[in-house]
């Protein structure tokens, strides 16, 4: 399967002033101008797919993903309505959508997509994709910001979408809409008076800037809690977009930044930057916070009764092992435990073989599209689409720690519980997975899995 | 002209799924009901000022957020659809509604002398807020009367909830006075929940009850002490823990709008009437009412 890559990233102002009164004010038109440059970076990039991740949409209920086709409507900004309306109408990917939101929920996300007519796309979304994508040519996707998200939920969300984009081949281009300093004036004031709001705000933009523009993202993100406590007014969404835009560049400091601007809107401070994936040379981190892969839950305030629900369902089945150690062998903490004594992998020569694998999550133990039985026995409605999708996931993350990858899969046998009802879905998810890989294949209907799962896989691959 | 009067003053909270449970013909989305204790409180609400004449009802909700002073609805009519963006499953309705420009000038104009940053909001293609339409809707279903729509100025980000609260005071105050001077009869909302944790999971059918409760013991208990100062008539109580309550229940009141209500009603200091009270996805609401037309000076 081809490697899909993220070609290019941008951090992008959410203002309407770009759009709708760049004449007004040398800073909003030389913002402009960088808008318009960064368009071009994107035609010239060859991408395919461009992603944003908005501040200003923000969500409860997990994140949200934009699925209508074609959203269209005319925006009007809360504060800023006097400066007219933007009419939108975007070109989205929603096959891309349904994959990533399939992905963030086998990675223990909350995630759904949005399909309304008329959903009023946020202003930093209608801004991003009206200027970086003036005549639809590329497909967008739009995800939203968690109100409650922390670092590693929204880690996880990012890496969730960059290995999709990887896997599928894409050439994607991520982007976030955001502010630097989000202190706006509280008065309305002449358009030509506009600058930063304050000589800190300044100071501090200026230093994120100067990382960003030797390519340290992954710092920028390491610093996003104390960015949040001096330059940020406590509004809706907190400062991680840094976190989400490092994870998409697998948390590097090493990528090649340029500020195309960087200027106040209303006191704000907004920039246009550019990273690009192509090394620089600061590529070290100072240190590191968890690599995290899976989010198992950091809030604090989920649901109690769901959650005890969903322990006692997993808690009930065989018992979990640690995986057996013995030479080749390959185990994970990124895949779930096994339920006997045998490793997650071995490796002979140039070849790996694969213990069955199924959806379960490493850690939480949970079966993303639901367990098929309760502990009783009782026949529950489960998501054998939901089910495959983590299975690949599974083996993919089994592959990566055995130094080989999804595309070199050459031989699968799968089993299914109940064929007549599965297959078909299977079959869809094997299609967009491991079908564009093509390895030689094996179903086979089974009496039962050890845990209350409806497929599992087992796999040859080359290193 | 006769002097206007508010004839009465109520904190009416907004989640959508009030009006998702109430399958008005408007909105999209079928619910198998739901959140049957705050609708009924509602009902109540209703029922109690059934009678009561008024010309206008002026709503602030917390969900037009503006960050550059206090905005007001300024033009007669706006339709459209309004689809929620955090819960967009359960709330797309269609709404038609009039607004009291007059009024809301009158309100904005007295602001703005106040000192306080005013705009009114002309732009025909703005879409009002799902706050203020859950609000409008669950209040008086008919839309049958003009509205002043006030935007929340989130000066508690910039500041302080006591800076906050002082502009909110200003604000009520200078409310107060315009209707008054208007010569029109007008009941006050304020559109917001008291705690407001949200769980950040919904269950399969979001109007399954069996699922529906406080997100924290703390939480309830401070709802309980608010509602506790409201239906004793110590609101300058509430006014005065009113920090506290906000950064440790993670209050709504945030937006200012339960500030701004009191203020409006000068700080009531005679008990109002609790017409119910529920979670809704884990955030605490109550829905109160204070009668002053029951308490008018002779
Ligand atoms: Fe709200």
């Amino acid at each position: 399967m081809a490697n899909g890559e993220i070609v290019e990233s941008f951090v992008v102002p959410v203002h309407p002033h770009t759009v709708l009164a760049p004449e007004q004010n040398e800073g909003w038109g030389r913002l402009r101008k960088a808008y318009d440059d960064a368009a071009k970076i994107i035609q010239d990039s060859g991408a395919d797919l461009l992603i944003i991740y908005s501040t200003t949409w923000p969500s409860i209920i997990g994140h949200q993903i934009i699925s209508d086709p074609n959203p269209e409507w005319v925006m009007v900004d809360h504060d800023f309505h006097e400066l007219g309306s933007i009419h939108y109408s975007f070109n989205i990917d929603v096959e891309f959508a349904e994959q990533w939101n399939a992905e963030n929920k086998s990675r223990g996300l909350q995630s759904r997509c949005v399909n309304y007519h008329g959903f009023p796309i946020d202003v930093g979304s209608v801004v991003a994709l009206t200027l970086l994508n003036p005549d639809n040519k590329i497909p967008a996707i739009i995800v939203s910001s968690n109100v409650y998200a922390d670092r590693s939920e929204t880690t996880v969300l990012a890496k969730a979408c960059r290995d999709l984009v990887k896997r599928t081949g894409r050439k994607a281009v991520a982007i976030t809409a955001m502010s630097l300093s989000n202190r706006m004036f509280t008065e309305h004031i002449d358009p030509k008076d506009d600058r930063i709001h304050s000589l800190k705000d300044d100071e501090w933009n200026q230093k994120i800037l100067e990382f960003l523009s030797e390519g340290r993202l992954e710092d920028v993100g390491q610093l996003s809690r104390t960015i949040q406590q001096q330059i940020r007014v406590q509004k809706v969404v907190n400062f991680k977009p840094m976190w989400w835009l490092s994870a998409m560049n697998d948390n590097r400091n090493n990528l090649t930044g340029k500020v195309l601007a960087y200027e106040g809107i209303h006191g704000a401070g907004c920039a246009v930057v550019n990273l690009n994936p192509t090394p620089s040379g600061f590529g070290d981190k100072e240190y590191d916070e968890d690599d995290v892969e899976i989010f198992t839950g950091e809030r604090g305030v989920l649901d109690s009764n769901v959650e005890q629900e969903s322990k006692v369902e997993t808690s009930e089945g065989p018992a979990l092992w640690e995986p057996t150690k013995a030479e080749g062998s390959v185990n994970t903490d990124a895949a779930p435990k096994p339920v006997g004594a045998y490793p997650h992998a071995r490796r002979v020569g140039d070849l790996i073989y694969l213990s069955g694998v199924g959806p379960r999550q490493p850690g939480t133990n949970e079966i993303p599209g639901g367990p098929i039985h309760d502990n009783s026995g009782k026949p529950l409605n489960y998501d054998i689409k939901e089910q495959t999708h983590a299975v690949v996931n599974n083996i993919a993350r089994i592959l990566e720690e055995a130094g080989s990858s999804l595309d070199k899969v050459l031989d699968v046998t799968s089993f299914l519980v109940d064929m007549d009802r599965d297959f078909q879905g299977y079959n869809e998810v094997w299609a967009e997975t491991l079908g564009k890989v093509g390895p030689t294949r094996t179903t086979l209907a089974i009496r039962a899995l050890p845990t209350p799962i409806a497929v599992e896989m087992k796999v040859i691959a080359s290193v | 002209m006769a002097q206007g009067e508010i004839v009465a003053g109520c904190l009416a909270p907004h989640p959508p799924h009030l009006v998702y449970a109430e399958n008005p013909e408007q909105n999209e989305p079928v619910a198998e009901g739901g959140w049957e204790q705050l609708r009924w409180g509602y009902e109540r609400l209703r029922d109690s000022l059934n009678g009561i004449e008024y010309d206008a009802i002026v709503i602030l909700s917390p969900h037009w957020q503006t960050y550059v002073g206090t905005h007001f609805l300024g033009l007669e009519n706006f339709q459209s659809l309004s689809v929620d963006p955090i819960f967009p499953n359960l709330f797309r309705y269609h709404y038609d509604m009039n607004v009291d420009v007059e009024l809301a000038q009158q309100i904005h104009d007295k602001a703005g002398k106040a000192g306080l940053t005013v705009k009114m909001m002309t732009n025909p293609d703005f879409r009002v807020d799902y706050g203020t339409i859950t609000t409008g809707h669950m209040f008086r279903p008919q839309w049958d009367k003009p509205l002043v729509v006030i935007s929340s100025n989130r000066s508690s980000a910039y500041y302080s909830v006591e800076v906050m609260q002082e502009m909110m005071m200003e604000l009520g105050k200078a409310t107060r006075e315009a209707i008054l001077e208007s010569g029109k009869k007008v009941v006050v909302l304020a559109s917001n929940s008291l705690s407001h944790r949200h769980f950040t999971t919904e269950s399969e059918i979001p109007e399954d009850m069996s699922k529906e409760h406080i997100t924290s013991h703390a939480m309830h208990l401070w709802d309980m002490r608010i509602i506790d100062y409201m239906k004793s008539g110590q609101c300058q109580r509430i006014i005065d823990e009113m920090p506290e309550f906000t950064e440790q229940a993670i209050a709504e009141t945030d937006g200012g709008a339960f500030t701004w209500l009191l203020s409006t009603l000068e700080v009531p200091n005679y008990p109002a009437i609790l017409h119910g009270y529920g979670t809704i996805i884990g955030t605490g609401n109550a829905i109160v009412e204070w009668p002053v037309y029951k308490h008018k000076e002779v």
